[in-house]
């Protein structure tokens, strides 16, 4: 019990933004941080557990091969067939590659050791998002001259006349300027919040049995349950922000494609 | 604002990050991409190949098993007709024999009978004969021992007893 007093009072409290960022390893600054190691044993994981999963792929698969078929399987049938169509095909890879990195690397929030996910710092949601906005606008203009494709952006012919001049800018704004904005903002702030609650409710478990006062010391077994609750809630935030952030990519390639806006 | 405080603001993002993430998340595209994912649509289009396959070759063996049961079917009508039409061969040829060989005994029994009934004539013939022989002897001897010792070489001119004979003979025939 005295060592979680002493624990207790060397325990950052409140949790602050600050707790978010780390120093980087061997004196290279931001180059080597946590973050910037977490990302990439991500990408080995994910290399290595597909290329051994689909290195002698049978009929009737192995487990690693069921579950990277099923994966792959989901986007395809589940995203791709759906939002996108008979296009899909050429958008599936890269949709399944979104989906499973950012999936992992939503997971490391509640991985224990890593307990935080990359995606809490903005410049990894943003980095998707910024492709995934590059991709949709290049498919659209690809597909149907620059002209056309922004003109398809922003202009809606079914709507009167009068409502225009309202709706170009507002379509322009939030197709365009803010589309990657909104997707990485929401990825980030979700795994964000995420990792404020499980700090609040952990951390604040050991300053409340660490208290002077009894009766707080029993409230701390709440605070833990709660902690214990989060993370369970946290694994299914981290899969359903990857599902929503590579659902609302096919949706603005689907939308780039389509003929009509 | 108090997300900046203490230096940071999360939202404002790291630019060595992006391009780790950059790069990381290229390199993952890249091998996933070009590696991994045409595999895993060749495993599935070989799985719904084999099945279909799989279907396929089920609905020929039940055709084929179909068109054998017909054949059968077929061969076991045929071979059923065909024994029954052997077996009325059968009867008929049993019947054909039967009458054969009822008809052969008919004459048999006629030819045996024809051959009792000429027996009988030929031995009447002959005991006829013989009667007469011995009716004349002892009709010569009778008369011979009523009329005398002295009539016996009269009657052996014989013509006397083949006379009497004659007239026996055309005696009318109703005694026959």
């Amino acid at each position: 019990m005295s060592d979680s007093i002493v624990l207790a009072q060397d325990l950052p409290w409140p949790p602050k933004v600050d707790d978010f960022f780390l120093d980087g390893l061997f004196g290279l600054d931001n180059w080597l941080t946590k973050f910037t190691l977490m990302v990439w044993l991500a990408v080995i994981v994910l290399i290595v557990l597909f290329t051994r999963a689909m290195r002698k792929p049978a009929l009737v698969p192995t487990r690693g091969q069921w579950f990277a078929e099923s994966v792959y399987g989901f986007v395809r049938d589940s995203i791709g067939k759906e939002i996108i169509g008979k296009d899909a095909h050429r958008f599936v890879p890269y949709l399944t590659v979104l989906f499973c990195f950012v999936a992992f690397t939503n997971i490391y929030g509640i991985i224990p050791l890593a307990q935080i996910s990359p995606n809490t710092h903005y410049a990894f949601p943003l980095t998707l998002a910024l492709i995934s906005y590059i991709m949709f606008n290049w498919v659209g203009i690809k597909k149907k001259g620059a002209a056309r494709h922004f003109k398809d952006m922003i202009y809606l012919p079914d709507a009167p006349m009068w409502l225009q001049p309202l709706l170009i800018p507002i379509e322009f704004i939030s197709n365009l300027v803010v589309r990657p904005v909104t997707l990485s903002v929401r990825l980030f702030a979700n795994m964000f919040a995420g990792h404020l609650i499980l700090l609040v409710f952990t951390v604040g478990g050991f300053m409340l049995l660490g208290a002077d006062n009894f009766a707080l010391k029993g409230v701390s077994v709440v605070s833990f349950l709660l902690a214990i609750a989060m993370t369970l809630f946290e694994a299914f935030v981290a899969i359903l922000q990857a599902y929503i952030f590579v659902l609302l990519s096919a949706t603005y390639i689907e939308g780039a494609l389509a003929e009509e806006h | 604002m108090i997300l900046a405080q203490g230096g940071h603001n999360p939202l404002i993002p790291i630019w060595q990050e992006i391009v780790v993430g950059s790069i990381g998340f290229a390199l993952l595209c890249f091998v996933l991409i070009k590696f991994v994912f045409p595999k895993i649509e060749q495993s599935y289009q070989a799985r719904v190949e084999a099945i279909e396959g799989g279907l396929e070759r089920a609905q020929t063996a039940q055709a084929e098993a179909n068109t054998l049961l017909e054949q059968y079917k077929q061969q076991l009508a045929e071979a059923r007709a065909e024994a029954a039409s052997i077996r009325d061969e059968a009867r008929a040829d049993a019947g054909a024999i039967k009458d054969d060989i009822l008809a052969a005994a008919r004459e048999e029994q006629e030819r045996i009978i024809a051959a009792g009934r000429e027996q009988l004539t030929a031995d009447r013939q002959a005991l006829l004969h013989e009667l007469r022989t011995e009716l004349g002897t002892l009709s010569v001897e009778l008369a011979s021992r009523i009329v005398g010792e002295s009539l016996a070489d009269e009657a052996r001119k014989k013509g006397t007893v083949d006379r009497f004979l004659a007239e026996l003979e055309s005696a009318p025939a109703g005694r026959r």
